[in-house]
């Protein structure tokens, strides 16, 4: 039969290719551990959750194996993990749309707050601030100014509602106290191709998305929403540096599990995740994308239950007056 | 000249002993994970991926990249064989082949698709290496306005070509646009005919509809008697197609490969036509329209070229931009960054060995295709000879496994049943699940384009005449609309989309 040697030598492959570690002592985890990742193979956020679950693999001696299950801004995945069995081994790594998607979605399948346990930050993604090649302005002061003048005719791309770009065009608009012209896109993709293309005018989106086009010199770039300089683009001043402090903002990444989960097991994982974090594998490829690894501080389920909570308060009154919901 | 010297590159990074091993495991895991029914290429590469990470850069690519034509090429021997589309572009391939297979020419379809493929490869294969970087900057002057206009060309020549059955065409066009306007709407963040549920926010899945209107239609169908059934096992004859079909495949062949070469350029979304636009042109030009949907060599040919030459060229704006056209190249997007190589305009100067080392190794694994593919063609078909009571539970289970593995989404699962019905109700209607098919790929890029060229214009319509090409794709339009109500022509008008049976 064709189709189960297909089967066969696919899984030998997959068996093989898969580095096996030195098992733990007895406990938590007895098998492997799902990694659900909200959001389509192949995205930033995907490749952040397999970078991180290749090396907590080695840490917990049992694969974590990435699931995506994408669909309704990441909403899905999440329900997903919030009804999943309570023992740890169904975990999801989230970004900065866990906070969000409580205000964008008014009728979420979960509590956002109540559904899970915290686990730890993984990463904070910086964003940049872009325009087409041939935008005049040539510092952010100058696009502000150029921004204002031309309001009816600036345009500015996103790759979906509740998107990253989306949030940070958001947060764009609501520092410069003006309104441009939106234009979505599914994808950062097409988004991007119409940018080089000059179609449309601006877009802010993450580092992982947006360096090597920067590096290329193929889209103008004003500022870094992070609070330090990058040092893969080392010439492109901070937002703090260009005058727009209010619009310092991270793609932040979480990790979390359903509420209840047994404490050794949250405590095995935090302890696995913050390992990971440190794998040198992990850091390079991380500083190659633009960001860095969460520090020690930053990786534990207080500090993200803080992000959380702080952020959903943040990106509330953002989006209800943009007005635009997702449901 | 650089070009060479760069080809000599490649071909020497391609021709290691390591890589021209990963590239042969990646062809062989493609094809073999591509037969399985309802699984294409995405679903594939999606299920391979973590298999790469461990290897080298290139060879990882190289293998991604023979995954991607193996499961392309695999998706077309279901298509052919069980009649079972795993990509939009393969569900054009089912409506000759899996004719021609039906007559017991199925050895000789399998063949066709894979020389047309291959050599579609090879010619867009140096398209590729010698035309990348001015190709792009064409590809860049496409805007909204440009892509909406392509797709009324693409709806006005698929509806213009039908005739005797032009109201169930028609009626099936518009089907299939408004079960593309189920999801979310990307504008206003609507959520438009989704029933209320969450997992239908992001639109039908395309394997799920193509799955149930193709595949699972059909087992219902040849359930229905003793004498349908028993035409998929009994007579098969020869492996080879013969030197009429040769003769028969030439022209198509050539044809397939400039459209599919031109289309694959386009990132948002040209590629997706490339299958549907040969199949079009082929039947509009043949001596012998009416053989399509009955088993047309050129029905076969035509769109399997077009579609491997669009397969290649979808490479250009990945590579050179560093912005992938489908999801395929989105998911090769995140194998390489993963490896630490974050695809942008500059990959071909800092990593030229990468860069050549793909472009050669995807002419590699075209050959290697061919050569795997052709002494496998009698074992493909041995499969027909499989009991129907053996086959049809065994084909309705991996489209279940294949449909779920693509998003983990059990309401995929609902819509293949669903669609499977609505299937086989259309077919005892007499109405073809083709057009419906196109109208569901094309509404939504249709309407998503509509809609941004007239934000980035501020409502202005006018947009669609003043910028040059979309203008003269307008007027294409209308051309084929002339010379469809031209009396002299019309006589000759033909059924683009018949499969009666």
């Amino acid at each position: 039969m064709k189709i189960l040697n297909a089967i066969l030598g696919a899984t030998a492959l997959a068996a093989l290719s898969l580095v096996s570690t030195v098992a733990n002592a007895a406990g938590f985890p007895e098998r492997q551990i799902t990694m659900i990742v909200p959001f389509a193979a192949g995205g930033p956020t995907d490749t952040v959750a397999r970078l991180v679950a290749e090396a907590m693999s080695k840490d917990l001696g049992q694969q974590v194996i990435v699931e995506n299950v994408g669909g309704a801004g990441g909403t899905l995945g999440a329900a997903r993990v919030a009804n999943a069995e309570k023992d740890g081994y169904t975990i999801l790594l989230h970004h900065i749309g866990m906070a969000t998607s409580n205000t964008l979605y008014r009728k979420l399948p979960y509590k956002t707050l109540e559904a899970f346990d915290y686990i730890g930050l993984v990463t904070d993604v910086p964003m940049t601030l872009l325009a087409r090649k041939d935008m005049p302005a040539d510092d952010l002061k100058g696009l502000v100014e150029y921004a204002k003048a031309n309001k009816d005719k600036v345009t500015v791309a996103n790759a979906g509602i509740g998107a990253a770009s989306h949030l940070c065009g958001m947060l764009f608009m609501s520092s410069i106290q003006t309104a441009l012209v939106t234009v979505p896109y599914k994808g950062t993709g097409p988004a991007m191709t119409d940018l080089l293309g000059g179609q449309v005018d601006i877009m802010c989106d993450q580092t992982t998305n947006t360096t090597k086009q920067i590096q290329g010199k193929t889209v103008k770039a004003y500022a870094v929403t992070s609070p330090k300089r990058l040092d893969v683009l080392k010439d492109l001043p901070t937002v703090k540096e260009a005058g727009l402090p209010q619009m310092e903002v991270g793609i932040w990444h979480g990790m979390y599990a359903p509420k209840g989960a047994p404490k050794e097991a949250i405590d095995k994982l935090n302890k696995a995740l913050k390992v990971a974090l440190k794998d040198t594998n992990v850091g390079a490829r991380f500083a190659e994308l633009g960001t860095t690894p969460s520090p020690d501080a930053d990786a534990t389920p207080e500090a993200l239950k803080a992000k959380l909570e702080g952020e959903i308060a943040r990106w509330k009154p953002v989006i209800e007056a943009a007005g635009q919901y997702a449901d | 000249m650089d070009l060479f010297s760069n080809l000599a590159l490649g071909f020497s990074t391609a021709t290691s002993l390591e890589n021209l091993f990963f590239c042969l495991i990646g062809v062989l895991l493609g094809t073999l994970i591509g037969v399985l029914p309802g699984i294409g290429a995405t679903a594939t590469i999606a299920m391979l991926l973590p298999i790469t990470f461990q290897l080298e850069p290139v060879s990882s690519l190289i293998m991604l990249a023979g995954i991607y034509y193996g499961a392309q090429y695999g998706g077309s021997t279901t298509a052919i064989l069980i009649n079972m589309p795993g990509e939009s572009s393969s569900a054009v391939t089912a409506i000759d082949g899996y004719q021609m297979a039906r007559k017991g020419k199925a050895g000789a379809a399998l063949a066709i698709a894979a020389i047309g493929s291959f050599f579609a490869g090879t010619v867009s294969t140096f398209l590729v290496a010698i035309f990348a970087p001015p190709l792009t900057q064409i590809a860049l002057q496409f805007g909204a306005a440009e892509y909406f206009s392509l797709m009324v060309v693409g709806l006005v020549s698929s509806i213009a070509l039908a005739h005797g059955s032009i109201v169930k065409a028609l009626a099936m066009v518009a089907l299939g646009l408004l079960l593309g306007l189920v999801g979310t709407d990307i504008y206003t963040g609507t959520p438009r005919f989704t029933l209320g549920i969450r997992e239908y926010a992001d639109g039908l899945n395309f394997v799920a509809v193509a799955v149930g209107v193709f595949g699972i239609a059909e087992i219902l169908r040849n359930l229905e008697s003793e004498k349908t059934r028993s035409v998929l096992m009994s007579k098969v004859s020869g492996l080879l197609p013969s030197k009429e079909d040769f003769r028969a495949m030439i022209a198509p062949v050539l044809r397939g490969t400039v459209i599919g070469s031109i289309l694959g350029i386009l990132p948002g979304g040209g590629a997706i036509l490339a299958a549907f636009a040969s199949y079009t042109v082929e039947k509009k030009v043949s001596k012998h329209p009416e053989e399509f949907g009955h088993g047309a060599v050129a029905g076969v040919a035509g769109p399997e070229s077009a579609n491997n030459a669009g397969a290649q060229t979808s490479f250009i704006p990945l590579l050179t931009l560093g912005i992938p056209a489908n999801p395929v190249m989105a998911l090769m997007v995140g194998a390489m960054i993963i490896q630490g190589i974050v695809p942008g305009p500059n990959v071909a100067t800092e990593q030229p060995a990468l860069f050549w080392g793909i472009i050669a190794s995807m002419w590699i694994g075209n050959l290697m295709l061919v050569v795997l593919n052709l002494p496998l063609i009698g074992l493909w078909v041995k499969l027909l000879t499989i009991p129907y009571y053996v086959l049809f539970p065994i084909i309705m289970a991996f489209c279940a496994i294949g449909v779920y593995s693509v998003n983990s989404n059990v309401y995929d699962l609902y819509s293949v049943a669903f669609f499977g019905l609505i299937g086989y109700v259309l077919s005892k209607l007499r109405c073809e699940p083709a057009p419906l098919l196109l109208g569901f790929v094309l509404g939504p890029l249709l309407e998503e384009n509509l809609r941004r060229a007239m934000i980035l214009s501020r409502g202005d319509p006018s947009t669609f005449v003043t910028r040059p090409i979309s203008a003269a794709l307008l007027f294409f339009a209308a051309l084929v609309l002339v010379i469809v109500f031209l009396p002299s022509v019309k006589k000759k008008r033909e059924e683009v989309f018949v499969e009666e049976d």
